[in-house]
């Protein structure tokens, strides 16, 4: 699914299992703490690269109320895509170089060091077209927004029709206007 | 499994396809004791098999073979190789619709008289008239299980209708209610009363939506005339010296090619496929691909101009809950030009689950003002826009010079720039939008980009003169006499409206015609 949401043509399709995914990588770490976050299995990605590669995914798509476990299941599936995939591998280091690279040079710090959102996301301006970014940014929209995990953050119910569907669930029970 | 039906049987009718048109013709041709064989490139997935899970779905029923985009148009930016969403599955799209069915109006069966010559546009008049379509419409509305239509009340607005309704009413709009829809608001025809699951789009799993798959197919496989054949792609339709059709020839489910004799054949694959099977299918009679001596076949394909607004507001309303189309402001669908533009657009709710609205809302955009919109998601209600989109020559279907598909053949480009009506009219369908939402107190508003197409229109159109189209007002090929095209492709003009009832109306009309040529001896 994540290949029909990049931009880069044409590509070979491969859908990913991410609701399977994503329960078996939370069940293998049941971590909240930041600093312990990418003490996950990651392989293809070394502690420091997975580090900042979670602090990437999350101010590509900044959500305060979700923690840092949702990310790090996007980082653990990218990481598993880095094992097989060796051009993608180095499109991750070098693209994470790239960005340390840039931090280091607008703010004298390596990019999870760069204190303030709004300056780390100076940086991701000057790459956002890059391939690296993009696919990153292809695969987040999927790998973070389908796991059941995160929606209660949204308020969405997720699956309905076990449950008799909404006719007695609140469908038209809106009384504000 | 052996066929019902033998491959050298050359009296039976092969239908390519099992949807809205498909399905509906191959129901009707047994019902009326024709022999068919409907061939479904897709696998069989019931009512149970269906998942309320967007992407899992999506995985399930989406067509997703490789297709390539070219043109200006943002579909082709950012979803280069899904110009359209539309299902892969015995039933076609009417699985996944939202079941609204509404008439074509009068003007729209003959637009280039009404509209006169609009630059840049191939606008034609359909060869068939409202007054001719309204018994057939009848027919299809009874069959369907239209609300507001056949004593069958309207169905009960849910959250995202209330928000609707409230601006629209506010605003003055006087054609504001719960939609003409093919999903049954009591039990009717053997399936169900809605329960507002919410997963419309997703194969509905109380069987009260409307679909070939469940309230068509079936009847005619119990007549016995009826054989469906899944996972089989046709890839060729062939003809002996004389220009008649006499069979097809398939990829079964092994991979294996298999040759399907027929009497008859009807294309119904949508707009897409339906025209890149003509072009495959050229021989030394036909070099330009069959039906096509008009070089129509892949041209004017349309998609209605599209678009969504969605906006938040202070207080809650869950749009997920309850029926996707859940209601219609119809106002602005008439012709108007003083707007701007000819033709019109209907404005329908809308609601998407937050795996697909993060896909969707804004493709690309990233950072806290794409998240700060998620995180209002329980606040926000949403409509989707469905206009008349202008007919263009260069708008269309071709066979891709380069990509090949897994069994070798061309993969099929669609190119497509708007037309500047097209543009004058989602300018103005997005601001009445954002009006209609700001007069029901949003507190934020979000103009959303065209989705990949699902609806698709237009390759393979009727027309009156063999030399401006491909079919007649009957859906027989000018060129052909035993080639027919049962789809939407058939549209002359696409309207303002949804167009399943009108494909669905057309397939019951072609089948009672079609019937009368056999019996003619015609075919």
């Amino acid at each position: 699914m994540e290949q029909i949401l990049n931009f880069h043509q044409p590509q070979r399709r491969t859908f990913i299992q991410t609701s399977v995914a994503a329960s078996v990588s939370l069940a293998v770490f049941g971590l909240v703490n930041q600093s312990e976050a990418w003490a996950l299995e990651v392989k293809a990605l070394s502690p420091s690269e997975a580090k900042t590669m979670l602090q990437l995914c999350r101010d590509i798509y900044p959500h305060d109320r979700i923690g840092d476990e949702f990310y790090a299941v996007a980082v653990k599936g990218i990481d598993s895509k880095a094992q097989k995939d060796s051009k993608f591998k180095k499109q991750l280091t070098d693209g994470l170089k790239d960005l340390d690279a840039r931090a280091q040079k607008g703010f004298k710090k390596a990019y999870v060091n760069v204190g303030w959102e709004i300056e780390r996301n100076k940086v991701l301006q000057q790459i956002e077209n890059t391939a690296f970014f993009q696919s990153i940014r292809g695969d987040l929209v999927v790998s973070l927004y389908n796991q059941e995990g995160v929606w209660p953050v949204f308020g969405y119910e997720g699956e309905s029709a076990s449950k008799g569907g909404y006719i007695n669930r609140g469908f038209n029970d809106l009384k504000w206007l | 499994m052996a066929n019902k039906f033998d491959l050298n049987d050359d009296s039976v009718a092969v239908v390519i396809g099992s949807g809205a048109g498909g399905g509906t013709l191959a129901t009707e041709l047994a019902l009326k004791g024709v022999k068919v064989v409907c061939l479904e490139a897709g696998g069989r997935h019931e009512i149970e098999d269906f998942i309320n899970d967007e992407w899992a779905s999506f995985g399930q029923l989406a067509w997703t073979d490789m297709r390539m985009t070219s043109g200006s148009w943002r579909v082709s930016k950012n979803f280069p190789n899904l110009p359209a969403w539309i299902v892969k599955s015995v039933g076609g799209s009417t699985v996944h619709w939202a079941g609204a069915s509404i008439r074509f109006q009068e003007h729209e069966f003959k637009t280039r008289t009404v509209y006169g010559e609009v630059k840049g546009a191939n606008l034609l008049d359909w060869p068939v008239t409202l007054k001719e379509m309204e018994p057939w419409y009848a027919k299809a509305e009874d069959r369907m299980g239209v609300t507001r239509t056949n004593g069958i009340p309207g169905l009960p607005g849910n959250n995202n209708y209330k928000v609707l309704e409230a601006g629209a009413k506010k605003l003055g709009y006087k054609e504001v209610h719960t939609g003409r829809m093919a999903i049954n608001s009591q039990p009717r025809d053997g399936r169900g009363a809605c329960q507002q699951i919410g997963f419309c789009f997703q194969g509905c799993k109380s069987g009260a939506k409307w679909s070939t798959l469940y309230a068509e197919i079936p009847k005619g496989e119990k007549t016995g005339n009826l054989e469906v054949r899944t996972n089989c792609h046709v890839y060729k339709i062939e003809h002996d010296n004389s220009g008649k059709v006499t069979g097809v020839v398939y990829f079964d489910k092994d991979g294996k090619s298999q040759r399907q004799k027929a009497r008859l054949v009807a294309v119904a694959g949508n707009s897409i496929e339906s025209p890149r099977l003509l072009l495959l299918s050229a021989s030394g009679k036909y070099p330009k691909g069959l039906a096509n001596s008009s070089d129509q076949v892949g041209r004017n394909y349309m998609r209605h101009m599209t678009g969504s607004v969605y906006a938040t507001f202070a207080n809650p309303v869950r749009m997920w809950r309850g029926t996707t189309m859940a209601g219609i402001v119809q106002d602005e669908s008439i012709h108007d030009p003083k707007r701007g533009f000819v033709g019109g657009y209907e404005m329908e709710t809308l609601s998407l689950g937050i795996p697909f609205m993060a896909a969707f809302l804004d493709p690309g955009s990233w950072g806290r003002e794409f998240t700060t919109a998620l995180d209002a998601y329980e606040y926000m209600a949403g409509m989707w826009l469905v206009g008349e989109d202008m007919p263009q020559a260069s708008n269309r279907v071709t066979l891709h010079g380069k990509v090949k598909d897994k069994h070798g053949l061309p993969v099929p480009n669609v190119n497509f720039d708007d037309h500047a009506n097209d543009l004058a009219m989602r300018d103005h369908a997005y601001e009445r939008g954002v009006a209609i939402y700001e007069a029901a107190g949003a507190t934020r508003v979000f103009p959303t980009a065209p989705y990949p197409s699902t609806h698709n229109l237009g390759t393979c159109r009727m027309s009156k003169r063999p030399e401006d189209g491909v079919v007649n007002a009957y859906g027989r090929t000018h060129d052909i006499k035993n080639l027919f095209v049962s789809d939407g492709s058939q549209f002359t003009t696409g309207g303002a409206e949804n167009p399943t009832l009108t494909i669905v109306a057309l397939a019951l009309r072609q089948a009672d015609h079609i019937v009368g040529l056999m019996t003619k001896r015609e075919i």
